[in-house]
């Protein structure tokens, strides 16, 4: 007899499975991103499985809710020629394919020589949830990469300002400082002249 | 569970300068005036003048740890850091003028270039592999981002996409390769994951696994054949005073993660790695010195140059002795100055909307003014390995502790191959002494610049001359990291 917590697990797997498959071949870029965060939910509901509710419930916010919507977003605002990026693809299949191949050989040969002498999980360290414990080590014993990841994201923001910012040439931005400072020379011109006599003169012959 | 406390605090105060002075830098910026920009100038130079002052005051003091075991204060990472201050300052120097003339002479160029400094600085004193990771992307985004500063310049960016892609996929095979040992020690940290080899080396294949992508990325990172094709094209794209960082600081951490990852945290797997760095070593110092010689763009002609000179960098190291290390050591810091001086000739002849990098720019540089000519032989010199210059004695000291080590085939290729390597750096002092100039407006070079570069220039001579208390500090400083 099955227990439902397998059962739960070899649907939220099955559907993992399928929708991973779907991302590579779907031919619609919107199938495959739509499918992508069906893969993340059901990862998500495999986290929480393992009692990592953290886990899924970040990999949901961050994942599904941001990540995969700005994704989407670019997908969709970008026209993509697929066919144009579909070229050569069976020009290249054997030489890729036998790549692959060879990696997945020498991957399982090493992976399969000894699974990995891990302390097995012990059930439920605490009475505290998991977001607390994580919450704990990261602020303690981990506080110096946490601090160290907050200056990267710093950096990211001040070199994607750094490399996009630029004035508009056609932007009509004035500068108040200058409109303050403006002076009567700057925007009249006084010119002196002489009146004109021979106007004058030639208005008095037409009354005549 | 312990929390981190006051000593722990302490130990980090250099990065926590540099760090706020990074901060201070960036929002200076924003209040000055385009024409008050020496102040960002100064407060630059502060930061690294305050971060040696931190660091000096702990100079050579015992091994001191922190946060958990994962920052290490010990004489290497004092040593380090003392002359990535050092090589920054320069570097700050000699971009003055040339950044200036092209209008990236910002705030951001600073704040970035210090942030880069705190990722190296964590690296170099990093002991634990997270931490080498966290410094790793710290220093790689902000190079990405300073290689693309130009960003009207299509050759940058093009550059600059290159070095990001290829930096992401040599991050991620770092990061996998850690992950695999991870498994197989149950540790992040180096210490524990020594002592965790010592007593069962069972998972052996698995951890050969890690290996060798841990030795992918690093190679990566340090340039070496066969992952370096981003060099010479990150070198051509980006602006000269981008890649004069990317050039010589950078391999200074690069070095020490080298160190600590491979000597000290997976110092029993020695037997592996050997074969791998030995490889690299022979492959990079073979194609860096054939390759550039078939070079016409000066910059090109450079990055080939590095190349070979990691690859010796790697002859000390795969000798696996302590003696062997520290002429590595003493190659990558010698090697960082004769680089800044390279790169620093090609910036004091460029101008505006002029781009000295061919080979034809040097042509007569002597009747066009002797003492930068004088300053370029000694570099190239230098460069070759010629007495009595520092470069020979940093061959001289790798090389043997390579013989020692028993690679005396290996040994006789090295050297035949620095012979081939003196072609193109007897070339352009062929240029400059024996040919007609072509160009021939005077070069006008601010004052500090041709104090500054004389004086990095003349070191190369006079440490050279006499090599001993560089050699000790090295030797001592390597002696104190690793036991």
């Amino acid at each position: 007899m099955i227990e439902f917590k397998d059962f739960v697990f070899y649907v939220l797997s099955l559907v993992l499975i399928s929708s991973g498959l779907s991302v590579i071949t779907s031919r619609n870029p919107v199938t495959a991103a739509l499918s992508l965060v069906l893969a993340f939910f059901n990862a998500a509901g495999i986290w929480l499985l393992l009692q990592a509710e953290f886990l899924a419930i970040v990999l949901v916010l961050v994942y599904v809710g941001a990540v995969m919507v700005l994704f989407l977003f670019v997908v969709m605002m970008l026209d993509i020629n697929l066919d144009k990026l579909r070229e050569g693809f069976w020009d290249y299949l054997p030489m890729a394919g036998f790549i692959g191949l060879l990696m997945m050989v020498e991957m399982v040969m090493v992976l399969k020589t000894k699974p990995f002498n891990l302390a097995p999980i012990t059930e439920s360290i605490s009475n505290t949830s998991n977001t607390e414990m994580i919450g704990n080590t990261l602020y303690s014993n981990y506080v110096l990469p946490f601090e160290l990841a907050s200056v990267v994201l710093l950096i990211a923001i001040v070199s994607a300002i750094a490399l996009t910012l630029r004035d508009r040439k056609d932007s009509k931005k004035t500068n108040p400082a200058d409109q303050v400072a403006v002076k009567r020379q700057d925007r009249v011109r006084i010119v002196r002249m002489k009146s004109e006599e021979k106007y004058i003169k030639s208005k008095a012959k037409k009354r005549t | 569970m312990n929390s981190f406390i006051q000593s722990d605090l302490s130990l980090i105060l250099p990065e926590i300068f540099v760090l706020s002075m990074a901060m201070i830098v960036l929002m200076t910026d924003l209040f000055i005036k385009p024409s008050m920009r020496w102040i960002i100038f100064a407060l630059s130079q502060f930061a690294l003048l305050g971060g040696a002052y931190l660091t000096g005051q702990h100079f050579n003091h015992e091994t001191e740890f922190a946060f958990s075991n994962m920052f290490v204060r010990d004489g290497l990472a004092d040593l380090l850091k003392m002359m990535s201050y050092l090589g920054t300052s320069l570097i700050f120097f000699y971009s003055r003028s040339y950044m200036n003339d092209r209008n990236l002479y910002h705030g951001e160029y600073f704040s970035l270039v210090l942030f880069a400094l705190l990722g190296m600085m964590i690296m170099i004193s990093s002991h634990n592999m997270l931490l080498v990771y966290m410094g790793l992307e710290l220093l790689s985004l902000c190079l990405y981002s300073l290689t693309a500063l130009d960003r009207d310049n299509q050759k940058a960016t093009e550059s600059a996409i290159k070095y990001f892609v290829l930096g992401a996929l040599a991050s991620g095979l770092l990061l996998y390769g850690m992950s695999m040992i991870y498994g197989a020690t149950s540790s992040l940290d180096l210490n524990v994951i020594s002592i965790a080899l010592l007593n069962h080396p069972t998972d052996h294949a698995i951890l050969v696994l890690g290996l060798v992508f841990v030795v992918a990325g690093l190679a990566f990172k340090l340039g070496a054949v066969p992952f370096q094709m981003w060099v010479p094209d990150v070198y051509e794209g980006s602006p000269s005073s981008i890649a004069i960082l990317i050039s010589s600081v950078p391999k200074l951490a690069a070095f020490a993660i080298t160190v600590r990852i491979l000597g000290d945290g997976l110092q029993s797997m020695m037997a592996d790695w050997k074969q791998m760095i030995l490889i690299m070593a022979v492959l990079s110092i073979g194609i860096g010195n054939v390759i550039a010689i078939a070079q016409t763009n000066i910059k090109r002609m450079y990055a080939y140059s590095t190349i070979s000179h990691i690859g010796f960098t790697l002859f000390g190291f795969m000798s696996g002795t302590l003696n062997g290390y520290a002429s590595s050591l003493f190659y990558v810091v010698s090697y960082m100055f004769m680089t800044l001086v390279s790169f620093a000739v090609l910036m004091m002849m460029s101008r505006k909307n002029f781009e000295c990098e061919t080979l034809e720019d040097f042509k007569g540089l002597n009747k066009r003014n002797p003492w930068y000519a004088f300053l370029m032989l000694i570099t190239m010199l230098s460069m070759a390995g010629i007495p009595p210059t520092i470069g020979f004695y940093a061959k001289f000291m790798v090389l043997q502790a390579a013989f020692d080590a028993g690679f005396a085939n290996f040994v006789v290729y090295a050297v035949m191959m620095a012979l081939v390597g003196m072609f193109y750096y007897m070339r352009i002092v062929k240029l400059m002494y024996f040919d007609e100039p072509k160009l021939k407006n005077k070069l006008d070079v601010s004052i500090d610049m041709q104090w500054i570069l004389s004086a990095n220039a003349s070191a190369l001579l006079i440490i050279g001359l006499m090599p001993h208390s560089f050699m000790d500090a090295t030797a001592q400083a390597i002696a104190l990291s690793l036991h």
